[in-house]
């Protein structure tokens, strides 16, 4: 439990689930999205050999994937920081 | 030295690796055996995770699953990383945070309730034991073609192994063990796929000779127009319908989130801050496998084409008599393959030479030149049950990679050392999750309470034995359904545990009513569904058309109906049963910050 006599709560945890949730609307884009849904549109785009949607479907999702659980883990460092939760 | 025993050097060599480090990593208490003693390096349990996590069936089977599916194979490389994501930042840094031994045990507590703790568990069992069967079977693959042994000797030699380690060392073994076995089992992945990107596309990184030429053309449009010429679906689209991609994806990622033996490797680490690192590092070491994949399968598609159809590589006329090879000078490793029946050839019509193209094709005017060329079916497939079957088996696109590509034989070996190192990695920490389940679910929280440390140790032990022995009999007399089954364990994991799991963290007002209700309902519905739309391999009944699917969703694709339906059921039951005490709304306050992570773990 949090020591700090001006510990918030509420506004940790809002901003935990605002960092959440850009996460996954940017996990959401990158699979469902440009692999999935769009990549008809996608695929009349090309990226040296690639169609693009095949791409996101097949590589770009996934080293999309990777680079944001290192910036999710970053930022909630900084989340937790900032509130006086982060672990000594 | 010849293949055989450069191939016995090898593995024997890799087992030399995996018995040292397990005898150095013994565990003593059962803190060191369910949880490693919680101290893990997050590179370290990264590494571990990735071994852990990819089995079998992700070192045998993908690559051979993309080849064939095309694009329609992404829903296996997106759904088996994507999970990762979830993972690091919907459960594990809470579940980290909660700092207990095992699922059931989570679920147990925040729901107040052993009827909850025993629903998980069996939900649990269910998924690791099908998933298991798999591995073994893969071991015994692996060991008859490459070592030629008997399946029965191969079960038995990697399940004396297994037993070794993970009911010698528990968790702390099986982490160490599970880090040698990734470095073998991802070298033996790239070695060959750059070679064969090389020969493709001279460009050594598979990511990029994917993308590249082959000649003056792009490889990937050069597959679509040899494939397409052959009656099959173009490569780069596939031929399944959105709305299954999509939901097979879902239930993919949502599966690996909630998969028991996947989620306690991240109570192996000493922080949250390491527990959201670590899933991002567990990805990195799986996305090293997993981005070479497609190309891997791709070209052996490629390869495997141009083998039989001479005018693939030149771009001549593939329905020309002369361009498809005489069965009698087909390459050696096809007649080696043979012999396992992954691959086979049955000349229909007569003509000494072999015809692989789509005899099932939508295009008449396909057809109609296959028909004037004299062909009369496909003629490259595979041998099941003593049949001819007019589909090449998955498996050989990387278990005969090394072959097709000419590659020298101590990289074959090396096949068969990957092979087996991640069959035993998975194995080892599925029979974990179930023996902890048994011992620190079951008996310490039901059963026998007042039993010691050293009784449980003693306990998970002997119930880790018992799993070693029921999984190598599901290895070697599978039931006709385990390889169908194995994909069907991530849509229950998907419907059952994960909304739960979910639910507990996010929601303090969810009770012991909903989250049993939920769970209950999640897994019976996608049980059901399965075997209904499945009874022919499962029963051996007349098979339910396709046509009958719920909104056109496979069974694959089915948990993530299971998992709508197990929010909305725990949802309406949470409104007519008595409220979630004040006690556990605390508790799931105290799982949300970082701090006290550590001492939370000693309870």
């Amino acid at each position: 439990m949090p020591k700090s006599t001006n510990f918030d709560p509420k506004a940790y945890w809002s901003a935990t689930l605002r960092l959440l949730t850009m996460t996954m609307v940017i996990w959401f884009i990158v699979s469902f999205g440009a692999g999935i849904l769009f990549r008809d549109a996608l695929d009349g785009i090309h990226l040296g050999g690639y169609p693009l949607g095949f791409w996101f479907a097949q590589q770009g999702s996934i080293f999309v994937f990777v680079g944001l659980i290192f910036w999710y883990a970053k930022r909630m460092d900084k989340i937790d920081r900032e509130h006086d939760v982060h672990e000594e | 030295m010849d293949l055989k025993t450069l191939t016995y050097v090898i593995v024997g060599l890799s087992f030399a690796l995996y018995i040292g480090i397990a005898i150095w990593a013994r565990a003593g208490s059962t803190k060191e055996f369910y949880v490693a003693g919680g101290g893990v390096h997050p590179i370290v349990n990264g590494m571990a995770t990735g071994a852990d996590w990819m089995s079998a069936a992700s070192f045998i089977s993908m690559a051979g699953l993309i080849a064939f599916l095309g694009y329609g194979g992404s829903v296996y490389l997106m759904g088996w990383t994507g999970g990762y994501v979830m993972l690091a930042v919907l459960l594990a840094p809470y579940l980290r945070k909660f700092g207990k031994f095992t699922v059931p045990q989570f679920i147990g507590d925040r729901y107040y309730s052993q009827t909850a703790r025993i629903v998980a568990v069996i939900c649990l069992i269910f998924i690791s034991f099908t998933y298991v069967a798999g591995q073994m079977r893969g071991v015994g693959i692996v060991f008859s073609r490459f070592l030629e042994v008997e399946i029965t000797t191969g079960l038995m030699i990697g399940m004396g192994l297994v037993f070794f380690y993970a009911v010698l060392g528990g968790m702390k073994g099986i982490t160490y063990t599970q880090v040698a076995q990734y470095c073998v089992l991802i070298f033996a992945y790239t070695i060959p796929a750059v070679f064969i990107s090389l020969q493709i596309s001279g460009n050594p990184f598979p990511q990029l000779g994917l993308g590249g030429h082959i000649g003056d053309v792009y490889f990937l449009d050069k597959l679509n127009k040899t494939v397409t010429d052959l009656g099959f679906a173009a490569y780069t689209t596939g031929n399944k319908t959105m709305i299954d991609v999509f939901c097979i994806t879902l239930a993919l990622m949502a599966g690996t989130a909630g998969l028991p033996h996947v989620i306690v490797r991240f109570f192996t680490v000493p922080t949250v801050h390491d527990a959201r690192l670590s899933a991002g590092w567990a990805l990195v070491f799986i996305a090293l496998l997993y981005t070479a994949a497609p190309a891997v399968g791709a070209m052996a598609r490629y390869n495997l084409h141009s083998t039989v159809n001479t005018a693939v590589a030149t771009g001549g006329d593939v329905f020309a008599p002369e361009s498809s090879i005489q069965g009698e000078s087909r390459p050696d490793w096809m007649k080696r393959w043979e012999k396992t029946g992954l691959i086979a050839w049955q000349d229909k019509n007569g003509d000494g030479r072999i015809q692989y193209y789509n005899e099932k094709s939508k295009n008449p005017e396909f057809l109609a030149k296959a028909e004037a060329a004299g062909w009369k079916g496909n003629e490259l497939g595979s041998t099941k049950a003593g049949k001819f079957e007019g589909k090449v088996d998955n498996d050989i696109m990387v278990l005969a990679n090394p072959e097709i590509a000419h590659l020298p034989d101590w990289v074959i070996a090396l096949i068969a050392a990957g092979g087996i190192a991640a069959a035993l990695s998975t194995a080892a920490g599925l029979l974990l999750v179930i023996s902890s389940s048994i011992s620190h679910d079951l008996l310490k929280s039901v059963f026998a309470k007042n039993i010691s440390e050293k009784g449980e140790l003693m306990a998970g032990r002997v119930a880790a034995a018992v799993a070693v022995g029921i999984a190598g009999y599901l290895g070697y007399n599978p039931p006709g359904f385990v390889a169908q089954v194995v994909a069907f364990a991530f849509g229950l994991a998907c419907a059952s545990l994960f909304p739960t799991i979910l639910m507990g963290i996010f929601s303090k007002s969810m009770n012991r009513g909903g989250a049993i209700a939920g769970m209950l309902t999640g897994l019976v519905f996608t049980l059901s569904y399965i075997i209904y739309f499945k009874r022919d391999v499962l029963l051996g009944m007349d098979k339910v058309p396709d046509t009958q699917w719920l909104f056109g969703i496979s069974p694959e694709g089915i948990g993530v109906i299971g998992m709508l339906l197990n929010f909305i059921v725990a949802f309406i039951v949470m409104k007519m049963t008595a409220p979630c005490p004040d006690h556990i709304q605390h508790l799931v306050e105290g799982i949300r910050y970082p701090r006290g992570a550590g001492e939370a773990q000693a309870h």
